[in-house]
């Protein structure tokens, strides 16, 4: 190995692991201690309590599908906000971190203020038969609008590196605009895209703050599996609500294991095609 | 703009698919960002200016501001020493298990809060890990501001090495090393060439770990035990007179918040365009 100029190995490693050791895996290995109490045997009972199930269900499937709408807008507006020149371009530019910024409590109750059925939007949609406060269909909105600034914020550099060239080529050689982005933009950005899935992914299922004001929390239809783990925390049940936390940790480290490949890939892609 | 490059004219196809693209961005942005940020202000000064000032200015809602501010001024410095050490060692030599420790670094941004703050229950709550002991000795960790400070520092522990590891390891050590060569000590190598190279990542970092340390809910949610006066912050403050129905109330804090949040966006947008004049140079 070469020979350190540099000083510092001993001292900053030591005190980065003795940090990491003390704030994160300490706790973690509480977690899986408490967790065993219930173990590997007591886990398909627990998970088979139709509530249980309902709110699992309820936060994966709406994080899934929030992922999947946050991509499809998220691409659309980083194409406007990259390719086009237009008043306001920069200020929306700035504002798509507001989900980062803004506290997930007051994100939580501005959007049931504003879909409440006395709200801004609530009372038009209410009486179309639209009910998006305290259903399913606000836990949607909340997980759309935490997860959308992953989506651009991935996407932005990735399209703003890439080269106009093949687009011309592909166009002068009689391909219509269209074909153009579906047959040489897309795939281009398709790994990019699936980041931006993932951590938007990761993001909504795990989200409590601003889901439970809007959601309404009603059991079996608008309950979330973080909440789960706070009524069973309320109820001094330790041991369930570990195991329930058990069960969302290991789908976040499934999901960061595959946000670190995609990105791996990504970085190949990109090296492959330069 | 009537021609585009090559000198091809731009056809009304193209540009009422442009048009159209733009509009729906526009419209969706507005909808759910301009729109829910707007109405907290609207809420909060819905019974007028006086009932908004009325709602801050009562005990409750000033103890939730200091110790807002405390767990912030705790947490920050912290994860500001830990990032710095974190980038010094990941970037600046060679080890083995780098690829973990990075993984470890990343960890708590894809942990939900719920589940951040329920490890440090089960590690110091009634029935936990060290529960009996602290009991026996009368320290309370868990519904107590020790608590909130550990949430809340597991939570924001990557905001500041993430933003200095990469921009760290694209600068590289040549100047450091040549600062070593030329007999600097380590602490002036690092105070007069490290520091000045890295301090907007690093201002950046300590902008966007302040504003989660601020904000953060569900983590200190669970740990809380919502001791109103003694261990509410801000954001719990609001879930609290929200739950109360005291509207007013709970949109007068959470405008503060948000103009927390807005000022955050102004400055990070500041530091963007400035580092991106200087780039273009």
């Amino acid at each position: 190995m070469r020979r350190r100029v540099l000083p510092g190995f001993g001292l900053s490693l030591g005190f980065t692991v003795t940090y990491l050791g003390l704030i994160v895996l300490l706790p973690l290995a509480a977690l899986a201690w408490k967790a065993s109490e219930i173990g590997l045997a007591g886990l398909p009972r627990l998970l088979s309590s139709p509530r249980t199930l309902a709110a699992f269900k309820l936060s994966f499937g709406g994080a899934l599908l929030a992922a999947s709408i946050n991509v499809v807008v998220g691409l659309m507006v980083t194409w406007a906000l990259v390719r086009y020149r237009f008043p306001g371009r920069r200020i929306l530019d700035a504002l798509i971190d507001l989900p980062f910024a803004l506290p997930t409590a007051v994100a939580g109750i501005a959007l049931t203020a504003i879909y409440a059925p006395n709200g801004w939007l609530g009372h038009w949609l209410v009486p179309l038969g639209i009910q998006v406060a305290y259903a399913p269909l606000g836990v949607l909105v909340a997980m759309v609008f935490v997860g959308f600034p992953f989506v651009v914020r991935t996407l932005q550099p990735v399209l703003l590196s890439l080269e106009r060239d093949v687009e011309d080529a592909a166009e002068s050689l009689g391909a219509s605009r269209l074909q153009t982005f579906v047959k040489v933009v897309l795939p281009t950005l398709l790994p990019t895209l699936l980041t931006g899935f993932a951590l938007a992914l990761a993001r909504a299922v795990g989200e409590y703050g601003s889901v439970i004001f809007i959601a309404g929390n009603i059991p079996l239809r608008s309950e979330i599996a973080p909440l789960l783990i706070v009524q069973r925390l309320d109820e001094f049940d330790y041991a369930t609500a570990a195991a329930l936390g058990v069960v969302m940790l290991t789908f976040s480290l499934v999901l960061l294991l595959l946000i670190s490949m995609l990105q791996r890939w990504t970085r190949r892609w990109a090296e492959q095609s330069a | 703009m009537k021609a585009r490059r090559g000198g091809r004219p731009v056809g009304i196809a193209r540009r009422l698919g442009r048009a159209s693209i733009i509009v729906a961005s526009c419209a969706f942005l507005c909808l759910f960002l301009v729109v829910p940020l707007a109405s907290v202000f609207v809420e909060a000064f819905r019974q007028g200016t006086h009932a908004f000032v009325e709602s801050i200015d009562q005990p409750e809602a000033m103890a939730a501001i200091r110790l807002t501010l405390l767990v912030a001024a705790i947490t920050v410095p912290l994860n500001v020493v830990f990032g710095v050490a974190a980038a010094w060692a990941m970037t600046r030599f060679t080890f083995r298990g780098k690829a973990l420790l990075g993984a470890l670094i990343d960890l708590p941004l894809s942990v939900s809060p719920v589940v951040s703050g329920l490890l440090y229950v089960l590690m110091f709550g009634a029935q936990g890990w060290f529960g009996p002991w602290l009991l026996a000795h009368g320290v309370k960790i868990i519904f107590a501001v020790p608590g909130l400070v550990l949430a809340t520092i597991f939570i924001t522990l990557p905001f500041v090495a993430r933003e200095l590891i990469p921009l760290m390891q694209a600068q590289g050590s040549e100047e450091e090393e040549v600062a070593r060569v030329l007999g600097a000590s380590g602490l002036q190598t690092f105070f007069r060439v490290t520091l000045p190279n890295i301090r907007w990542a690093l201002l950046y970092g300590v902008l966007l770990c302040n504003a989660r340390a601020m904000g953060e809910f569900g983590a200190v949610s669970v740990v809380s035990g919502h001791i109103r006066g003694l261990t509410t912050t801000m954001p719990l403050e609001v879930e609290m007179r929200y739950n109360e129905y005291n509207y007013v109330g709970a949109f007068a804090i959470a405008s503060l918040l948000a103009l927390l949040a807005l000022l955050t966006l102004a400055v990070k947008s500041a530091l963007e365009w400035r580092y991106q004049a200087a780039e273009n140079h």
